[in-house]
C-alpha cells in the first residue's frame, strides 16, 4: 500500500479528475442546460488531440498556434454534428452521438497515414522514427515548475489543469447567468415555450453542443500531454461514459456540482486499483481491471436507481427523467 | 462477386435483424434503448459454447439452452432493475444510462467469468453449399433460414395472438392499454421473455458465422444493430428487419470492387452507419416509424 502515501500518485488521480472535470463540464453545459443527450463527448477530445499532434508533427506547427487551433476542430466537429442531427428525436440523437465517436475512432484507428494507426502517435512521422509531439509543451512545464519552485512534474501538471479547469468553470458559470445562459435552461425545460417567444431554439442549441465539444477539445489537449503518447484505443466509448458518471456523481445542472463528482470519481477509479485484500485478493491482477469496471459499473445503477439528481444536484431545478 | 456479397450481407442482416426485432420490441414497450442488448447476446452465446463445447452437446441444444439462459437473465433484470426504475416513472434518460451501467457489469462479468480468449463452436466451417456463382458455409445458410423462420414467428405473433395484440396495444399507448385492462406487467415480462430469446439466438448466430468469438463481441456488434433499428423505426418490428437487412447488404456491397473501386473493408461499420446518417437525414423518424412518439 505504500503508493498510497506517495505524492505523486496522488497528484496525478487529481489531474485526472482535473481532465474530467473540464470533459464532464462540456457535458455539463449540453445535457444540464441545454438537454441535449450527447453520447459521443470522447470523439471531441480525440479530434482535439490528434489535430494538435499531427500539427505539431507532421507540419511542425508550434504547440501554441496547434493546439488553440485543435480546440476549434473540436468545435467545428461539435457543429458539423449537430447540423446534421439536432433535428433528430432524442433517442437517435443519443443513438446517432456514439455512432459519430465510433466513426471517429474507426477512421483514427485505419487511416494509419493520418493518424499513425494503432501503434498510435508514436508512428506519426516517417517510418523508423519514433515521434513526439510534446516537446515544446514539457519545456513550459519545466519552466513553470521552477517558477512555481516544486520538485516534481506531477504537481506543476496538477497545478496547471486545475488553473485551467476553474478559470473553465468561472467562465461557464458566468455565462449560464447572461440573458444567452437563461435562454437555453428555457429551451431545456420547455422547448415550445422558448421557440414561441421568438427563440431560434435550433441555433442555441448548436452553440451549446459546439462550445462542450470544444470542452471536451481542451480535455483532449491535457490528456494527450500528461501522458505523451495515445492511440486509437485511448478513445473509446467507455471515457464518455465516464464523464457520464462524473456528472451523475456531481448533480445534473450545476456548474460547481462537476469538480466534485471528477474528483469523487478520481477517488473511486483510483481507489480500486487496490483492491487487493480479500475477497478481491482471490483474483489475478488482469481479473481486478474487470472488477474495477464492474464496480463502475454498479456506482452508475445505483445513481440512477437512488439519487438521480446527483451527489449536489437540485430536485427543483433538473431531475433526470 | 456481386451476388457473393449480397449473399454474404443477407447473412450479416439476418443476424441485424433478429437482434433489431429484440431491441425495438422492449422499445415498443417500455421506451427503454437497451445499451446491454449487444452483452445479453455474447451470454447467450457464451452459454450455448459451455453446453456445445465442454458438456459435448449438440448446437441445437446448445442454441436453445443459450435462448433460455438469455430469456432468464432478461426476466430476472426486469425485476430488479427495470421494475423499480418504472416504478420511479424513469424516463428515457434514466433508463438508457442505466443500461449503460448494467452493459459495463454485464460485460466484465462475463469477461472475469469466461477469459477474454477467443473461441469456437464445435461446427464445421468447411462444408460449403453452391447456389450458381454463390458459396455460402453452412453456418451462413443456417442464420439466413433461421433469420427468416423466426421473423415471420415473431411478426404472425404479434398480428395473430391475443398476446401479440396486447403487446401491440401497450406499445401504442401504455396508460390506455392499462385502464382497458390488460396486465402491463405480466405483458412486460413477456416483452423481455421474447427480447432475451431473440437475444440469445442472435448471439449464437451472430458467434456461428463470425466462427471465432470473444466476450466483447456483443458490443461490437451493438452499434449496428442500434442502426438497424433506427433506420427501420424505432418500434417498429418489421422495420427491424428491413432495416437489418437493408444495413447488411449496405456494408458488404459498399466493396465491391465495381462501385468506384469498393470500399476498403475495415471501414464497413463506418459505411453502417453513413447510410443511417443519411437516411435519417431524408427521413428523420425512420422508414416505418411514426412522426412523433413519446
Amino acid at each position: 500500500m505504500s503508493i498510497l502515501a506517495s505524492g505523486s500518485f496522488w497528484a496525478f488521480v487529481g489531474v485526472v479528475a482535473g481532465i474530467y472535470t473540464i470533459l464532464a463540464l462540456g457535458l455539463q453545459v449540453q445535457f444540464g442546460f441545454a438537454g441535449l443527450l450527447n453520447f459521443g463527448q470522447v470523439a471531441f477530445m480525440a479530434i482535439s488531440a490528434y489535430t494538435m499532434a499531427i500539427l505539431v508533427v507532421k507540419e511542425g506547427w508550434s504547440t501554441w498556434l496547434a493546439a488553440p487551433l485543435a480546440i476549434a476542430a473540436a468545435a467545428v466537429g461539435g457543429l458539423l454534428l449537430g447540423l446534421t442531427s439536432l433535428r433528430l428525436r432524442a433517442d437517435y440523437f443519443a443513438i446517432v452521438t456514439i455512432a459519430f465517436s465510433e466513426i471517429i475512432r474507426y477512421v483514427a484507428t485505419n487511416d494509419s497515414s493520418l493518424t499513425g494507426g494503432t501503434q498510435g502517435t508514436i508512428a506519426l512521422g516517417p517510418i523508423g522514427t519514433a515521434s513526439e509531439y510534446n516537446g515544446e509543451w514539457s519545456r513550459f512545464e519545466g519552466r513553470a515548475q521552477h517558477a512555481l519552485g516544486f520538485s516534481s512534474s506531477d504537481a506543476t501538471m496538477l497545478v496547471i489543469v486545475w488553473t485551467i479547469a476553474i478559470v473553465l468553470l468561472a467562465v461557464t458559470w458566468l455565462a449560464l447567468r447572461t440573458p444567452w445562459g437563461r435562454v437555453l435552461r428555457a429551451i431545456r425545460d420547455d422547448e415550445d415555450a422558448a421557440a414561441s417567444l421568438g427563440k431560434n431554439t435550433f441555433a442555441y442549441k448548436l452553440q451549446a453542443l459546439a462550445i462542450g465539444a470544444a470542452l471536451a477539445g481542451v480535455a483532449g489537449l491535457f490528456y494527450a500531454w500528461e501522458f505523451s503518447f495515445f492511440s486509437p484505443d485511448d478513445f473509446q466509448p467507455l471515457l464518455t461514459f465516464f464523464a457520464w458518471m462524473v456528472l451523475l456523481l456531481g448533480g445534473i445542472g450545476r456548474v460547481w456540482a462537476v469538480p466534485v463528482g471528477a474528483g469523487v470519481f478520481g477517488f473511486i477509479f483510483a481507489g480500486t486499483r487496490f483492491l487487493n485484500f480479500a475477497p478481491f485478493s482471490w483474483f489475478a491482477s488482469d481479473q481486478r481491471a474487470y472488477l474495477r469496471l464492474i464496480i463502475v459499473g454498479l456506482i452508475i445503477l445505483a445513481l440512477v436507481l437512488v439519487r438521480p439528481q446527483g451527489l449536489l444536484g437540485n430536485k427543483r431545478e433538473m431531475v433526470l427523467e | 462477386m456481386f451476388l457473393q456479397l449480397v449473399a454474404n450481407g443477407l447473412v450479416t442482416g439476418s443476424v441485424y435483424a433478429i437482434a433489431a426485432v429484440g431491441v425495438s420490441l422492449v422499445y415498443g414497450i417500455l421506451r427503454l434503448v437497451n445499451f446491454a442488448y449487444g452483452d445479453m447476446m455474447a451470454f447467450g452465446a457464451l452459454i450455448a459454447f459451455a453446453v456445445n463445447g465442454p458438456l459435448h452437446q449438440s448446437m441445437v441444444v446448445a442454441t436453445l439452452a443459450g435462448m433460455a439462459a438469455t430469456a432468464a437473465l432478461a426476466l430476472a433484470l426486469d425485476l430488479v432493475l427495470w421494475k423499480p426504475l418504472r416504478a420511479r416513472r424513469a424516463g428515457f434518460m434514466s433508463l438508457f444510462l442505466a443500461s449503460i451501467g448494467l452493459a459495463l457489469v454485464l460485460r466484465q462479468a462475463l469477461l472475469l467469468a469466461a477469459g477474454s480468449q477467443p473461441r469456437s463452436y464445435h461446427v464445421n466451417p468447411y462444408r460449403v453449399f453452391v447456389l450458381g456463382s454463390v458459396r455460402l458455409s453452412e453456418q451462413q445458410l443456417i442464420a439466413i433460414v433461421t433469420a427468416a423462420g423466426t421473423i415471420v414467428a415473431v411478426g404472425l405473433f404479434l398480428a395473430l395472438t391475443t398476446v401479440g395484440r396486447v403487446l401491440r396495444a401497450m406499445a401504442d399507448d401504455r396508460s390506455l392499454a392499462a385502464v382497458a385492462g390488460i396486465d402491463v406487467g405480466r405483458a412486460t415480462r413477456l416483452a423481455w421473455l421474447i427480447s432475451g430469446l431473440l437475444a440469445g439466438l442472435a448471439g449464437v448466430l451472430a458467434a456461428l458465422v463470425e466462427y471465432s468469438f470473444d466476450p466483447n463481441f456483443g458490443f461490437q456488434l451493438l452499434l449496428p444493430v442500434f442502426a438497424a433499428v433506427v433506420l427501420g423505426g424505432i418500434g417498429s418490428a418489421y422495420g427491424a428487419l428491413v432495416g437489418g437487412l437493408a444495413l447488411g447488404i449496405a456494408q458488404e456491397v459498399s466493396t465491391w470492387s465495381g462501385f468506384a473501386g469498393g470500399v476498403n473493408p475495415v471501414y464497413k461499420p463506418v459505411v453502417a452507419f453513413g447510410v443511417l446518417a443519411i437516411a435519417l437525414m431524408i427521413r428523420p423518424q425512420g422508414f416505418f416509424g411514426q412522426a412523433r412518439t413519446g
